[in-house]
């Protein structure tokens, strides 16, 4: 055969082994915030939902209040405050069930609290009496994660791991805006979607981390996006309307338990806070903004539902923050108290047994602290 | 008396068998990794668990190693015991962040309620002509890091005994496995596979009396091979193979260091910042009027791993040992 011969054999074709791609429509996020509150969407959502998500925010607002100003006292090392993030916090506790997981961020001790965790435990990390206050298979609430995004892969491959148990269990793990930069952010979804596992992602997209505002994070279209390519489906919703955040994440764990896989979600809040009480917001933001944010408030705005259909009185208001100044009260009264701290600890926990030189090195700080109560060197 | 059949195995035989036999004694039991399917490993070490155990417990992962890591730190906070296969030494650094900041700290981090039973195993360390990345020393980062047990098995009886011990564990291990020594070969009993080792026990491989090479890993072949040189110089040298630098064995190494008054740390790894030097520092503090010499290192020299058809300059190797036992102060001994 010729080459001419060859050529008019030739008809244009696909390359070998291209496979036909999967239509990313579904996947795609909704072209706004998804919101309920104020929408007829709200007519739809159980008013006793509504009220127990009215009383939790209420809580979780004073309780952010009184964490920042324990931490004035001194009482907490630091403080990472979720003021104005609050429906994002309380959504994602009251969506999962007693068997799910909750894997928090450092600044997400509001949600291990709206899951049942003992506030004064949910604190220790900040308190700085020790790294995890709390049992993590007691409440399915990993440890508060400081490292950016590095939870992510451990909730996959527990979900991962339930699900070869053959165990009913979903996995829901918190990170910001910021944290969708790190790499384990991609790992995570990318194992997420391969592996099916039964994960929710919700990003808590609160305009910064730290002082760099998204721009300078992504070119992304939208955080919620970055789904599509790892094969998910992605959502958008308002962060501060806690009805709305609570349907996209209450189906994204219906999806997920139904073995339909993991879901991204991206929640469009603010971090009216600084950081945390080491840093100085105003040299990165200016003070109309936060007061913007302040008019889109997750508690005014449910407060705003509630009472125009009339399922919240002033009844209703006072006893919600009645139950949120007890909690704060009580707060109050134990992280006054010196927590107790054995130094002993530092050492019996690094493994199952003490190595020969920790036994060693504990019993030269055991001889330290003798001395010590034995009164100063001569 | 019968009489038992011993047949000749590798050390990739032996890790494989360790694995198969875990897997088989324990359903919790899981080993994940790059390529440790189908193929069964670029090594062949996982060969045949996924015929045998099925994908769900032998995973071809993603092609990433930190969230091989991070997954797996989700699995066994679930319950299960993850054995994670890192594709070579250096393939294994994105997963540090991983491995330092939440599989080392799990237990410690939640006072002990949450404990993270995670075996990572690394093929390590140089002599098989890799290419750049393909040859690292890496054990010094993962003895900085409390939290883990760092063992490295020189035989193929070890490498079984240490792998099920380090399975096993309800502590993290970075099990480092000499990619030289995974075509070494041993005779055993494919019936009954050497009892598993406790790990944190270090093990005199030969007796002597003039003085202490103390090795690990690859290197202890090299170390036997060098002590069998000097007994042309009348010297009788003892071999101690660590097996573990974390627990690290501080009584059989002194023990030994005390009979000679002699020693020398033998290892791939580079000098500066290197495991000899704890080592050595360990022994003088622990032996200072038993010994005769300074405690010498022998190790990798402070360079960037180098390219094959150099790095048989880079390894220590047998002249280079006898060089060091030669500069252990002899003239002095009256």
């Amino acid at each position: 055969m010729t080459v001419m011969e060859q050529r008019g054999a030739y008809r244009p074709s696909p390359p070998p082994g291209w496979q036909p791609r999967t239509d990313p429509e579904p996947l795609l996020p909704d072209a706004e915030p998804y919101r309920v509150l104020g929408t007829d969407a709200a007519k739809e959502v159980d008013p006793g939902l509504l009220r127990r998500l009215y009383a939790e925010l209420v809580r979780g607002r004073r309780y952010n209040a009184q964490a920042t100003a324990l931490t004035k006292q001194g009482r907490l090392a630091v403080y990472p405050s979720s003021t104005g993030q609050e429906a994002c916090e309380v959504a994602a506790a009251l969506v999962l069930q007693e068997r799910d997981w909750l894997f928090p961020s450092y600044r997400d001790t509001l949600a291990a609290v709206a899951r049942g965790l003992d506030p004064v435990q949910a604190l220790t990390l900040l308190r700085g009496d020790w790294h995890t206050g709390y049992d993590p298979r007691e409440h399915r609430v990993a440890p508060l994660c400081t490292p950016l995004a590095t939870q992510l892969p451990h909730a996959v491959g527990l979900a991962h791991a339930a699900r070869l148990k053959g165990d009913d269990v979903v996995a829901l793990a918190m990170v910001g805006d910021g944290g969708t930069s790190e790499g384990d952010f991609h790992e995570a979804l990318n194992f997420a979607a391969v592996w099916q596992a039964p994960v929710v992602f919700l990003v808590q997209n609160n305009g910064f981390a730290i002082s760099v505002p998204l721009a300078k994070q992504t070119a992304a279209p939208s955080l919620a996006h970055k789904a599509v390519g790892y094969g998910m489906p992605g959502r958008l919703v308002d962060g501060n309307d806690v009805a709305a955040v609570h349907e996209v994440l209450a189906a994204a764990v219906r999806h997920a338990r139904a073995g339909g896989g993991p879901t991204l979600v991206e929640a469009i809040t603010y971090r009216v806070d600084a950081h945390t009480n080491a840093d100085d917001a105003t040299r990165y933001r200016q003070d109309t903004e936060v007061e913007t944010w302040r008019g889109h408030d997750p508690i005014a705005l449910l407060e705003h539902e509630l009472t125009e259909r009339g399922l919240l009185d002033d009844d209703g208001v006072r006893a919600a923050r009645d139950a949120a100044e007890s909690m704060a009260a009580d707060l109050r009264t134990r992280m006054n108290q010196d927590p107790p701290l054995d130094p002993m600890d530092l050492f019996a926990h690094v493994y199952a047994e003490p190595t020969r030189q920790l036994r060693e090195q504990r019993d030269q700080l055991r001889a330290e602290l003798e001395a010590e109560q034995e009164g100063p060197h001569r | 008396m019968t009489t038992v059949a011993l047949k000749p195995a590798t050390m990739a035989q032996a890790l494989t068998r360790a694995m198969r036999d875990a897997m088989a004694a324990d359903p919790t039991v899981h080993v994940m990794g790059e390529d440790v399917g189908t193929l069964g490993g670029v090594f062949r070490v996982t060969d045949g668990l996924v015929e045998e155990f099925g994908e769900a417990r032998c995973t071809d992962t993603p092609l990433a190693e930190a969230g091989i890591l991070g997954t797996a730190v989700g699995m066994a906070m679930y319950g299960l015991r993850p054995v994670v296969e890192m594709q070579f030494d250096a393939f294994a650094y994105p997963a540090f962040e991983q491995l330092i900041s939440h599989v080392s700290r799990m237990r410690n981090r939640t006072r002990g309620a949450m404990p993270l039973p995670l075996t990572l195993r690394v093929p390590y360390g140089g002599g098989i002509g890799g290419v750049e990345h393909h040859s690292d020393s890496s054990e010094a980062y993962y003895m900085a890091t409390p939290g883990l047990h760092v063992v490295m098995p020189a035989t193929v009886a070890d490498a079984y005994g240490l792998l099920r011990a380090a399975i096993a564990s309800d502590d993290p291990v970075v099990f480092l496995e000499p990619k030289r020594l995974y075509w070494s070969k041993d005779s055993w009993n494919p019936e009954e596979p050497p009892a598993v080792e406790p790990i944190g026990r270090a093990v005199v491989r030969r007796s002597g009396r003039s003085a202490t090479l103390i090795t690990y890993g690859p290197s202890v072949p090299v170390c036997l091979e060098a002590a069998e040189a000097a007994r042309e110089e009348d010297l009788d040298l003892e071999v101690v193979d660590l097996r573990s630098l974390v627990p690290f064995d501080d009584e059989t190494v002194c023990a030994s260091v005390r009979r000679t008054g002699r020693a020398v740390v033998v290892h791939e790894s580079g000098g500066f910042g290197g495991p000899g030097g704890e080592i050595a520092a360990r022994v003088t503090e622990a032996c200072f009027h038993h010994l005769e010499a300074p405690v010498l290192r022998v190790a990798g020299f402070d360079i960037p791993y180098p390219p094959p058809m150099l790095e048989r300059h880079h390894l220590p190797g047998v002249d280079r040992i006898l060089d060091a036992v030669g500069r252990l102060q002899w003239e002095a001994e009256s």
